[in-house]
């Protein structure tokens, strides 16, 4: 058999050239489909304030993407479930920056899972937002080591500025118009509960309520009887709480063993009509403070989101629920704003956050202020509101302007007038 | 007042976890069975019993009947499912039936608990009381709902007595704790005897799983505690021996309130761990225990 005829060496070389081009071709980028903005979200999925995370953040991206996206690119979240659990957040955390190419992560109620993600948001210069974990920790860190720490957002009021606003209300409320006169202060035993209660004991006194007590609780309880019991002992006219892990327990004994004394406070398992639902209306009388509520429009955008959310979810959205859809709108805002997602530039834009968002006028606190990254708190920003549970529906009672009704209380609370009237 | 508070309270919680305690007592000691499910069960129970209360509007009493049933079928399944199966097994070496059977027990409580979790989220549920109000005892409050805790708990406890001291099928069923190869050979059908056992194990943790989520409230995220609760209780008053988990519940119910009460709530459950430590080391077959 005769040797095969190699290919002319024009041959060889006009194919070796050819392939060269088609491959040139093939890996040059394709037609600009416009890239995705990409937000992951870890939350409790299996908590009710978690959950609210999720869902209005789906629902914001969703709205946003409705009217073009971001300068044509569409909002993407992709969504983790860190079943309450810091690591299992951190895991998610690393994968949402390393293999899901997120931008920006939002994430978490709970302190302890936030303040686990804030050194990651370091690491890894990933822009991070927290809705609803309260810590002072968290801003702390940022002011005092800003250069790393910057990366990180706090999207919620922190503990003493929440404790601020239950003593003010104390003040505005109970005192001034109920004549009441002491408390004991009933905080679980976590992460942000502890600069809430120091907060509390120093600003309850001024505003007029003595505090006879203060009771820590582990998180794990689920018999209040003793707890209620050392309580009534002390005579309060209201019991000041701080419970975000525990709710309908301490809620449904209080309510089936009558004791005598109204609940104020934080509460945030009681910001959702799953509440109501969950403690069969023993939730009646139950004050607690939040930033935003579905019937009151804390500000023109607050009602609307919370009825898409209803009409989406069939419930109303958890306290985190507003501010994380103000967070997607903020970090889509600030994408714009930076014309980049480059981690350094989207921090700089977020910083120049003026967004009137659900719960108010949305503005972070910079870097010379004690709450850097914090949300700026006050008259005109967000300031948090009081209602109270009164027959399935939140009533507004504090502030003044955007009270809808008066405070309403079961028949087994003994209110001091009545004391007095003895 | 405090001492009849502590005494009210430690007897309604003790009267509850002793529901349970005997119904675990009874499985283990009757067919060998370490249920882990057990808080998985009652769970199912509670669930059944709020949603139908609740979100069916259908009224606690209706809720309460529901929640039974359910808690029933959820243990019927348990057997025939889980536990059967393994015990009939070719595969398994006879003496490692025990430890798959509690593995397996243990994977199917998880299971009941995420399917839980997912479906109802992990808020606590709790079921409105049976009968609302209080009553003013030489002035202590007591919620009429927990004197009929009690009172349900101690029925159901006397009534398991009478099933098992006084009727033929419940002699049997002692019969087989004690032996059951000596019943097949007096004629007995032990697989009959087995379903009756799981029957009322089921009426047991059903109902102990709706009265608690009328007393203290129940979630998927406490599943884990209320098995744990009762396996301490069992070992402490001897695995088989019902009269022992009665009193090692009582004794752990009121070492809990006492604590409580009189020390601080956050640790609770430690004194009654410790006693169970320490009842190990000194006598491992626990208070009266048999087997």
């Amino acid at each position: 058999m005769s040797k095969p005829k190699p290919f002319p060496q024009k041959t060889r070389y006009a194919a070796f050239a050819a392939a060269l081009g088609l491959t040139a071709l093939a890996a040059a980028p394709p037609a600009q489909a416009a890239e995705p903005i990409r937000i992951a979200v870890i939350a409790e999925n299996s908590a009710i304030g978690g959950i609210a995370i999720t869902n209005a953040a789906k629902l914001a991206a969703d709205e946003i993407n409705a009217k073009g996206g971001v300068d044509g690119r569409m909002i993407e979240i992709i969504d983790y479930d860190d079943h309450n659990s810091a690591t299992d957040a951190v895991r998610a955390f690393q994968r949402a920056a390393s293999q899901d190419h997120a931008i920006a992560v939002i994430s978490s109620y709970m302190s302890e899972v936030a303040l686990a993600l804030e050194p990651w948001a370091a690491r890894l210069h990933m822009p991070f937002i927290t809705p609803g974990a309260a810590s002072n920790e968290i801003t702390r860190r940022i002011h005092e080591d800003y250069e790393h720490n910057k990366y990180t957002f706090h999207g919620y009021l922190t503990s003493t500025e929440l404790a601020q606003t239950v003593c003010n209300f104390s003040h505005d409320v109970l005192v001034t118009k109920l004549h009441m006169k002491s408390t004991v202060v009933m905080s679980e035993d976590a992460a942000w509960t502890k600069p809430l209660d120091g907060e509390y004991l120093v600003c309850l006194p001024k505003a007029g309520l003595a505090v006879l007590d203060h009771i820590r609780f582990s998180p794990d309880t689920t018999d209040f009887t003793p707890l209620f019991n050392q309580i009534e002992a002390k005579h309060p006219d209201v019991i000041t709480a701080g419970i975000s892990h525990v709710g309908v327990q301490p809620t449904v004994q209080w309510a089936s063993q009558q004791v005598p004394i109204p609940m104020s406070g934080i509460s945030s398992q009681a910001t959702t009509d799953t509440f109501w639902r969950d403690t069969n209306g023993a939730a009646q009388g139950v004050i607690l403070e939040e930033n935003a509520a579905p019937n009151i429009a804390v500000t023109a955008k607050t009602i609307p989101f919370a009825q898409a959310y209803i009409k989406r979810y069939g419930i109303t959205p958890g306290y985190a629920g507003y501010s994380a859809a103000d967070d997607v709108n903020i970090i889509a805002e600030a994408v714009k704003r930076a014309k980049s997602t480059d981690p350094d530039k989207l921090v700089a834009a977020l910083e120049q956050t003026d967004y009137i968002g659900t719960m108010g006028r949305i503005q972070f606190y910079g870097r010379n202020e004690p709450f850097t990254h914090g949300l700026r708190y006050g008259r005109g920003y967000v300031t948090g509101i009081v209602v109270q549970w009164q027959d399935g529906k939140q009533v507004a009672i504090w502030p003044e302007d955007i009270a809808t009704g008066e405070p309403k209380f079961p028949s087994f609370i003994k209110l001091p007038e009545q004391h007095a009237g003895k | 007042m405090l001492a009849l508070q502590i005494l009210i309270d430690g007897f309604a919680i003790s009267a509850l976890y002793a529901l349970g305690a005997v119904g675990f007592t009874l499985i283990f000691g009757v067919s060998g069975v370490l249920n882990l499910a057990h808080g998985g069960l009652m769970l199912i129970a509670a669930v059944a019993a709020w949603y139908t209360a609740g979100e069916l509007h259908a009224g606690q009493y209706i809720g309460a009947i529901t929640g039974l049933a359910f808690g029933v079928l959820a243990a019927l399944l348990t057997y025939f499912v889980v536990v059967r199966p393994i015990q009939r097994s070719r595969a398994i070496p006879r003496d490692e039936t025990e430890i798959f059977v509690l593995t397996g027990t243990l994977l199917w409580g998880i299971m009941i608990q995420e399917a839980v979790a997912y479906f109802f989220s992990d808020n606590p549920l709790t079921v409105p009381a049976l009968i609302s109000g209080v009553a003013n005892i030489n002035r202590v409050r007591v919620p009429f709902n927990e004197i009929l805790v009690a009172a349900i708990s101690w029925l159901s406890i006397g009534l398991l007595w009478l099933l098992v001291n006084r009727t033929r099928a419940g002699k049997a069923l002692l019969a087989c704790a004690i032996n059951p190869r000596g019943l097949t050979l007096l004629g007995f059908e032990l697989g009959q005897l087995y379903l009756l056992v799981w029957l009322i194990y089921g009426l047991l943790v059903a109902a102990a799983g709706v009265l608690l989520a009328t007393f203290l409230g129940t979630s998927s995220g406490n599943t884990g505690a209320l098995t744990a609760s009762a396996f301490s209780i069992v070992v402490l008053g001897g695995l088989g021996s019902v009269s022992g988990s009665l009193i090692a519940a009582y004794v752990v119910g009121y070492m809990e309130t006492l604590t409580a009460y009189l020390v601080s709530p956050q640790i609770r459950t430690i004194p009654s761990l410790l006693l169970l430590v320490l009842v190990l080391y000194v006598r491992p077959q626990g208070l009266l225990g048999r087997r």
